[in-house]
């Protein structure tokens, strides 16, 4: 399909158009989600063990299979492909800068994190 | 156990993780679902990218609709496909955004970072105010 042609890069490049989607709401949308970093990492790295998990399991029972040509040709333990790790990492970090920009924009809407007495429980 | 079974229990096992061991109660929330179905186009788009540049494929045994094609996209749209993508990917990936967001939640809910809070967007000149054009 198409003829611009990513090659091994095509995977990453269309990480890079979700990358490209989000990361201006940082700076808009005043988001602050890079300067809460640790909080970021911590609500990472759960999900992306489960999920890293959950992909050698199927990469290995053969549900599903990419295209070498189109990634980056680095695997980790499990046949697990690095594109993958940086998917895991990608979308959440979009979620969340989505979820926060929101929040930016609709200041009263309770998201569950505000000062106990605030959320209404 | 096929793509399909655990797309399926994944969705209901994170809405359980939400709801009960977080108790975040992000499906309850306006501010979850009206991001959701932000992230929801831009997750037909890239799904649609993934799977119709056939950067990954699927089992037919696995998934709801048919093995991919060795060359060429899959149907676009039926067969248990929507923009070119498995219905399952939109679970797996609901799934991910989900125990993302909740956690998020839960550790700001923790005091981890909670501050500083978003915004206001540029536009606007403090929380409380209009839009100043």
């Amino acid at each position: 399909m198409g003829s611009v042609s990513f090659g091994q890069y095509s995977y990453v490049a269309i990480l890079g158009f979700v990358l490209l989607g989000c990361l201006w709401l940082e700076v808009a949308l005043r988001t602050r989600v890079f300067r809460r970093w640790r909080r970021l990492l911590l609500a990472i790295a759960p999900a992306l063990v489960l999920f890293a998990i959950w992909d050698v399991y199927a990469i290995a029972q053969g549900h599903w299979w990419f295209d070498p040509e189109l990634i980056l040709g680095i695997h980790l333990p499990g046949e697990l492909p690095l594109d993958e790790v940086l998917f895991f990492i990608a979308i959440p970090v979009a979620s969340i800068l989505t979820l926060e920009a929101v929040r930016s924009v609709k200041s009263h809407w309770r998201v569950g994190d505000e000062p106990l007495g605030e959320d209404g429980q | 156990m096929t793509y399909t079974q655990l797309a399926v229990g994944s969705v209901v096992a994170v809405v359980l993780i939400d709801l009960w061991i977080l108790r975040t109660r992000m499906v309850t929330r306006a501010v979850f679902w009206t991001s959701y179905a932000i992230i929801f186009f831009f997750q037909l788009v890239t799904n649609g990218m993934f799977t119709g540049f056939g950067v990954v494929k699927y089992d037919g045994e696995s998934i709801i609709g048919e093995t991919s094609p060795a060359v060429g996209p899959p149907p676009f749209l039926g067969e248990g496909r929507i923009a070119y993508a498995p219905v399952e990917d939109l679970m797996f990936g609901f799934a991910l955004i989900l125990l993302t967001i909740a956690l998020w939640v839960f550790w700001g809910r923790r005091g981890v970072q909670r501050t500083p809070v978003a915004g206001p967007p540029v536009w606007r000149r403090s929380p409380d105010e209009g839009i100043q054009v």
